[in-house]
């Protein structure tokens, strides 16, 4: 039922995207804002803070806000940028249902008339098929609040187990591997270590287009004489000046990190006390390590061996060190083992919980950190609890005021959810700002799985590619019309301020799902005032959880710029206590509600666990019938799947189109020049782009940005091969092939570069 | 107000990743109507990622305005070469010829030379330059010499640009290496000679003059024995 309810050019005409641009007040060097707002940047993880200029409820500008301790005013130009989407033409002011013979094929409606819509709906489809038969997806760059507000949602007003969110697509990989290591998932350090250390080890990361700000922090640590390890199968901006570049075969880190390991085995390059005081499980790891001999560890990932060699001894004999990883090492079907590889290597060296020695994953998404840690992630409950574990349930349940046994069990992966509406079992879907038909795997049968839903409801702000599917279009909120907090990258909670108010019929996220609920007649618990009062119960829930957010106030966070979790509101004998957050996991004598004064990791003895990470090739290799590596990744301009960026003219213009980046070594073979068209095949679809000739990649593979849709889209190629443990997708290596194109493909004629 | 003395403006090409923050953020300075007054350049983009931001340098005898027959472009007593002037630029496009830095751009549909006035707007009521503020990296940087040298310990900023016989200096440094190897005040050059560095090519590798384009080279690798290809010349040109 779902299909496009008409073909792509009325709904583009319609919808866009268009391209904002400077133009009226926001030219008007004579036009002085009424107020500065300060707040943060709506894209990566970083949340940077920024200074919103608004007059007459119009974001005009920005203002650099310099006190901000993390990025000091600095900026991508994303951030620069973000002020254009307020006020879009492409915004949606009103609700929509479809309509096959409206412009665009969706017509305006009352919103209570549609919320009725959605309402019945739900309740059709529930009663019908049961209450698991309607599924949630939602997204990791929503407020904390909201995130928490949709996972009480699900479990106490839909009575769903399959809810899940687009983070599923980020971080879960460092999640799941930090939990099995850790006990705990949270960047270990804030980013002030960084510059502390002797030796850096950038794995998988392209920090310069994905998470700019950290360079500053990386080239701080390079003038005081810090060494940079750069993994990666290209040469980023952040590798260009690396003290050493280890070009790997996409898919291939965990051998590096045991060939690294069985060096420092080799050598004695370990902190004996540390892995003896500190640490389970080194001695079966070390065993294991022993067959990744420097020679097989090069063969395997195609770095010469030499570099292998002095990348072990730089790492190994630094003093002090800082290790981060992100999607590069992440996205793979075993994206769980890579990331505790990486650990392995950090916990050998002992150097962890201390100034200057540090691990962190890069979190790629705004929320990534808290979207997942209070409830709409498959598996858990607010305050990173399990939503398997009797104990944890109950907790919550009490907060609730919901029978524990009510609260529905463990769901599945956003990528299962699909496949369940594929098989039938899910029926009727919500979205909120989440895009699936660009930013999953395999995309074609994401949109078939979407043509088969018998009732889907988006709530967005743009008509992504995805809601273009819908029944019913719910008006949601930008980023800038409304508060609440957010967690960025090294675990600091910090606060998003409300600029402007939601222009025509559109509403704050948590306002429609509270309305859905009131017109389903479930409002228990439903009845938030608004994100202050929501933020106070996830106090109460998280408490004494991992993530224990109990002593964080709005007040203390915009008073400290911040505050890192976790923040208990009591001390170890129950006492009330201000705590100030915590900097830096792992301190030695930290207390946590784990280990409970045993050790600084989050396990009942308090110590980390080495984990056995074992290697195994991607799950598509490359044969002779598909010889060329894929790999995908971001650019610098654009953001996700793009339905934010993709409708900012500057944006746009700086990367208009996405390019197959290739060798000339490879582009000589196959005949391309710069610049002419090229056509990757995988076993699952096809895209013809434009190739970019550059000597900055491996010669075996090729490089697309994936922010685009449609037919220009990389996850036409990618594979739906996922993590047995995380459910993260592979979109860093599948096989394709590669041919030069007969001539422009046919969308170019039609198409803007950002559609 | 003018512009404070101790605060100078720092480049250090060696920083950029090239994400244009800057670029979009001086399309938002009030005086030039959403155009960027700084451009970015890739080096050789095929061979690598290295980019160079390029702004007015502030030359303390700005060529630019020695050539200019309307005398329309003023440096402000505290060293800042301002954009021409409307009522008296001819769009000859003289200064764009004549800049060493390749600076000055001329905005036809307005017939005026538009260029970085280092955000006079700004720095005039003691804000920082838009670029230098944003700027991710630190590539620009906006501040005093005492800050720069106590931040960039293997890099000394240079003011001193040799142009075959014509010595420039200006109000904005170059950050440049420190010394071979980038040890800490050993470096001995007191100028950029740019003429040599465009030109000399026995200079790579030797005095560090000319810009080294990191590339993926063999070396990097290593090859299974049936996936050696064809040796390319081109992958090892450094
Ligand atoms: S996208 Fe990230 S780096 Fe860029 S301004 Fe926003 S938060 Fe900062
Ligand atoms: S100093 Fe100001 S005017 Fe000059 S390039 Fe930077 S932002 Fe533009
Ligand atoms: S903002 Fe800084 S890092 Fe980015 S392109 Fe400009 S100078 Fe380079």
């Amino acid at each position: 039922m779902a299909t496009e309810p008409t073909t792509e050019l009325p709904i583009i005409d319609r919808f866009g995207p268009h391209l904002s641009r400077m133009a009226g007040v926001r030219l008007d060097t004579g036009a002085e804002p009424d107020k500065l707002v300060k707040t943060h940047c709506c894209f990566c993880g970083q949340q940077c803070g920024i200074q919103l200029k608004v007059k007459d409820n119009e974001v005009i500008g920005f203002e650099p806000w310099e006190d901000f301790p993390f990025n000091k005013g600095m900026l991508c130009p994303k951030g620069v940028k973000r002020y254009l989407q307020g006020s879009h033409p492409d915004r949606l002011l009103s609700a929509m249902v479809r309509d096959g013979k409206a412009a665009g094929g969706f017509r305006n409606v009352g919103y209570d008339q549609a919320i009725k819509q959605v309402a019945g709906a739900i309740e059709r489809i529930q009663r019908e098929y049961g209450p698991d038969a309607f599924g949630m997806l939602s997204g990791a760059s929503l407020t904390t609040e909201k995130t928490y507000l949709m996972g009480k949602f699900a479990r106490v007003c839909l009575k769903t187990s399959n809810i899940d969110y687009n983070g599923r697509l980020c971080m879960v990989s460092a999640a799941a591997g930090n939990k099995k290591a850790f006990g705990i998932d949270r960047a270990a350090n804030p980013w002030s270590d960084i510059p502390k250390a002797e030796v850096l080890w950038i794995a998988g990361s392209n920090v310069a287009e994905c998470s700019p700000i950290t360079t500053s922090y990386v080239w701080q640590a390079r003038e005081n004489g810090a060494k940079i390890i750069v993994v990666d199968p290209r040469i980023t901006p952040i590798a260009r000046t690396c003290d050493l570049f280890l070009p790997v075969k996409p898919g291939r880190d965990i051998a590096l990190f045991n060939g690294i390991l069985n060096l420092m085995i080799e050598h004695d390059w370990l902190d004996h006390d540390f892995i003896e005081n500190h640490t389970v499980g080194f001695d079966a790891l070390a065993e294991h390590v022993q067959q990744w001999t420097p020679k097989r560890t090069a063969e395997v990932t195609g770095i010469a061996e030499k570099n292998i060699r002095q990348a072990a001894e730089w790492w190994g004999q630094a003093k002090t060190s800082f290790l981060m990883h992100a999607r590069g090492i992440e996205h793979h079907s075993h994206g769980v083992q890579n990331v505790l590889g990486a650990i392995n290597i950090v916990l050998a060296s002992g150097r962890i919980g201390r100034e200057g020695c540090g691990y962190a994953t890069i979190t790629g998404q705004a929320n990534g950190q808290g979207g997942r840690e209070h409830g709409q992630k498959c598996d858990q409950l607010p305050g990173a609890r399990d939503i398997a574990n009797p104990e944890h349930r109950a907790h919550v349940a009490k907060v609730w005021d919901v029978d524990p046994d009510s609260i529905p069990g463990p769901g599945v992966d956003a990528y299962e959810i699909f496949r369940k509406i594929d098989r039938g079992e899910i029926k009727g879907l919500i979205s909120l700002c989440f895009n699936p038909k660009v930013s999953l795997p395999d995309n074609a049968f994401v949109q078939r799985c979407l043509e088969k839903l018998d009732f889907y409801v988006a709530i967005d702000f743009f008509l992504n590619e995805t809601a273009r599917h819908a029944d019913v279009v719910l008006p949601g909120s930008l980023q800038e019309e409304d508060e609440g907090v957010v967690t960025q990258i090294e675990g600091r909670v910090i606060k998003i301020n409300k600029a402007v108010e939601c222009p025509g019929d559109a509403k704050q996220d948590w306002r429609i799902i509270q309305d859905i609920a009131k017109a389903l007649g479930r409002t228990h618990g439903m009845t938030f005032s608004g994100p202050r009062a929501i933020f106070e119960e996830l106090r109460a829930a998280s408490k004494g959880g991992v993530a224990d957010y109990s002593g964080i106030t709005w007040e203390k966070v915009e008073q400290n710029y911040g505050v890192f979790w976790p923040c208990p509101s009591e001390d170890p004998e129950g006492k009330p206590i201000d705590h100030p957050g915590t900097l830096r996991l792992f301190e030695p004598g930290t207390w946590n509600p784990i280990a409970k004064g045993a050790g600084p990791f989050y396990f009942p003895d308090g110590k980390a666990r080495f984990n056995v990470a074992a290697y195994s090739p991607p799950t598509e290799d490359v044969d002779d019938e598909y010889p060329i590596i894929l790999t995908t990744g971001r650019v610098v301009s654009q953001f996700l799947s793009g339905t934010q960026t993709r409708r900012i003219g500057p944006l746009v213009d700086q990367y208009p189109e996405p390019r197959m980046e290739m060798h000339p070594r490879l582009a000589s073979k196959l005949g391309i020049a710069d610049g002419e068209w090229a056509t990757a095949e995988s076993r699952r679809g096809t895209c013809t782009l434009k190739a970019q000739v550059v000597q900055t990649i491996r010669p075996d593979t090729i490089f697309i940005p994936y922010h685009w849709a449609g037919r220009k889209s990389a996850n036409q190629l990618t594979i739906s091969a996922q993590d047995p443990i995380s459910k993260i997708p592979e979109y860093k290596v599948c096989a394709v092939r590669v041919k030069k194109a007969d001539g422009p493909p046919a969308y170019d004629a039609e198409l803007e570069a950002q559609q | 107000m003018p512009v404070p003395e101790h605060f100078d403006f720092f480049v250090d090409p060696n920083r950029c990743i090239g994400c244009q923050a800057c670029v979009q953020a001086c399309a938002e300075c009030d005086t030039h109507k959403g155009r960027p007054m700084i451009h970015l350049e890739y080096v050789e983009r095929s061979t690598s990622t290295q980019t160079v931001p390029v702004i007015c340098m502030h030359c303390d005898s700005p060529t630019c305005a020695e050539v200019c027959p309307a005398d329309a472009i003023k440096k402000t007593g505290d060293g800042v070469v301002q954009s021409a002037r409307k009522p008296r630029c001819i769009a000859c496009n003289n200064c764009v010829i004549a800049c060493p830095f390749g600076v000055p751009k001329m905005q036809s549909d307005f017939e005026l030379m538009m260029k970085c006035d280092m955000c006079y707007d700004r720095t005039s009521v003691g804000k920082r330059p838009m670029c230098a503020t944003v700027c991710p990296s630190g590539a620009l940087f906006y501040g005093t010499r005492e800050q720069v040298e106590q931040l960039r310990p293997r890099s000394r900023p240079i003011n001193t640009f040799q142009f075959g016989h014509q010595t420039i200096t200006t109000k904005v440094n170059m950050m440049v290496p420190a010394g071979p190897g980038g040890t800490p005040g050993s470096s001995s050059a007191e100028y950029v000679d740019v003429t040599s560095a465009m030109h000399d090519e026995s200079a790579a590798g030797g005095s560090g003059k000319r810009v080294r384009l990191n590339v993926l080279e063999d070396s990097l690798f290593q090859f299974e024995s049936d996936a050696v290809e064809e040796p390319d010349d081109a992958a090892t040109t450094t």
